[in-house]
């Protein structure tokens, strides 16, 4: 069994299993809605490889980070504007 | 090097994907004593095939490709993503907020594939994603334990990721294949010549038995009512709905061919064309496995094989690998003609349907007669952070509309990175070609 890794999701504090990535992580813990697109409509992984960009979140300040490519990490902030 | 300036890397050989391809790529280019570098977006070597948390978790072959790239005194750079590339061969990468450049003597393209997802009515919704896609997410961690799941797509992929899906303890209540009975017995018929691989689908099916697995069916639309999503499917005589937590939805594979096209390479039927050296028509560039055409981990393999040596000046070890890699050709042919798309998912959309996703266009927003490149000048449709990896092959599908250009940055990069790998010699920043 891999250890928790603490993580913040808008704030408030998630522990998720090492060494999944942060898209199967926030999934697990319910949530759905990764981002709004442009019409305001939710969206949520898709493709789980990296090429759609539907699960664009911010991590740790930066915009734009497919959570699918991203191992969580200790502390790891999260926003989702979902 | 000035502080700001990208890290440059000196290789003889380059090797743009770290999936069965590039692993075997790299693994012959540096037994041949060359100075080898491996770029990839993902965390860990093993493309999607061997996706995994812990190696202990993969099967032998797999394991011991990637115990062979260890070894093999090549350098590997993983998350990784190759934005740029340009003649004299020269890539512009960016790893975790930071330029990378690489200066290569030879390049193999071993970026694998992708799925076509094609629009219809309700795709956009969370909880509908890809076929391949749900299977990498459940290798990534994802829970589907007793979790109501439906799996509707096309193709070879089908069996593994259904079976994946319930040995993951998902409620697995119908797996449907758009390709007819006739199509699919035929293509099965035809294993008889590979019996390795018809053992193996015998072993998919068994591992989710009990499960309804229908040929000639496929999704209509999938709505969301009250927190549920309802997916709605038919078999061209009778249409049902049922609700799902989590509907698996693509139409097969497309190959990877951004990064070839960008530098030039010429595309035929979809893939990356190469001489029998897996040479592409741009001189030193080389392409193997799934970018083209030649689908599945066997065909990566030996094609990786081939361009690895060839990249590396020892493209005349390579005779002994020629024969597999052309039977694996004649298969890939036959399960393309197997499971061609029909015509039926060309109609699912209706004038809302969002065709392309990053920028909200709907169907009725575009024109039959558009080409890729009109259609982007006209509502920003491929525009967006895809790159129109999902929109491009959609409106290829739907329209029938060749395949537009690329553009640098092949994927969404910082500013500062662009400005970077730009002044340490790059010159063809926002072109297009």
């Amino acid at each position: 069994m891999s250890l928790l890794v603490q993580i913040r999701v808008n704030g408030a504090p998630l522990g998720v299993p090492g060494g999944s990535s942060l898209a199967a992580a926030l999934l697990n813990a319910g949530f759905t809605a990764f981002r709004m697109s442009v019409h305001g409509e939710p969206r949520g992984p898709v493709c789980g490889m990296g090429t759609c960009f539907e699960c664009r979140v911010t991590i740790d300040g930066a915009p734009g980070r497919r959570a699918c490519l991203e191992p969580v990490r200790e502390g790891m902030a999260v926003e989702l504007d979902g | 090097m000035g502080e700001s300036a990208a890290s440059a890397i000196e290789a003889d050989v380059a090797i743009v994907g770290a999936g069965p391809a590039g692993i075997a790529a790299a693994v012959h280019a540096s037994g041949a004593g060359r100075r080898v570098v491996v770029l990839d977006a993902a965390p860990r070597p093993g493309g999607q095939i061997w996706r995994h948390q812990s190696r202990e978790s993969l099967p032998g072959v797999a394991r011991e490709w990637l115990d062979r790239l260890d070894r093999s005194g090549a350098v590997t750079f993983m998350s990784t993503g190759v934005v740029d590339a340009g003649p004299g061969l020269r890539l512009g990468a960016e790893h975790q907020g930071r330029p990378i450049v690489v200066h290569a003597g030879s390049l193999v393209i071993a970026t694998g594939a992708q799925e076509r997802f094609l629009p219809f009515p309700g795709w956009t919704l969370p909880g509908v994603m890809g076929v391949g896609g749900a299977q990498a997410l459940v290798k990534a961690g994802m829970e589907v334990g007793g979790r109501r799941v439906a799996v509707a797509g096309t193709g070879p992929l089908l069996l593994p990721v259904a079976a994946a899906l319930r040995r993951a303890g998902a409620d697995l209540r119908l797996v449907a294949e758009q390709a007819t009975a006739a199509r699919v017995l035929g293509f099965a018929a035809s294993l008889w010549r590979t019996p390795r691989r018809l053992a193996q689908a015998v072993a998919y099916r068994a591992a989710f038995a009990g499960v309804r697995y229908r040929w000639g069916t496929w999704v209509v639309r999938v709505d969301a009512a009250e927190g549920e999503l309802h997916a709605t499917y038919t078999d061209g005589r009778s249409t049902w709905a049922e609700p799902v937590d989590l509907l698996c939805a693509a139409s097969g594979l497309v190959p990877s061919t951004e990064l070839a096209r960008l530098l030039g390479c010429a595309v035929v039927d979809g893939g990356v064309a190469v001489d029998r050296l897996q040479l592409t028509s741009v001189p030193n560039v080389y392409a193997a496995g799934e970018p083209t055409g030649n689908t599945g981990v066997d065909a990566a393999l030996v094609e990786g094989a081939i361009a690895g040596l060839a990249a590396a000046g020892r493209g005349d070890e390579a005779g002994a690998y020629i024969p597999a890699r052309d039977r694996h050709r004649d298969f890939s042919l036959r399960t393309v003609s197997a499971f061609r798309l029909r015509e039926e998912l060309r109609r699912r959309v209706g004038p809302d349907t969002i065709v392309c996703r990053c920028e909200d266009v709907p169907y009725s927003a575009l024109r039959p007669s558009w080409g890729a490149r009109q259609a982007k000048l006209a509502t920003r449709a491929g525009m967006g952070s895809c790159q129109a990896r999902v929109c491009g092959p959609a409106m290829q599908y739907l329209f029938g509309s060749a395949a537009d250009s690329v553009r640098v940055p092949l994927l969404p990069t910082p500013l500062g990175v662009l400005a970077d790998l730009s002044e340490s010699g790059n010159d063809s920043q926002g072109a297009d070609r």
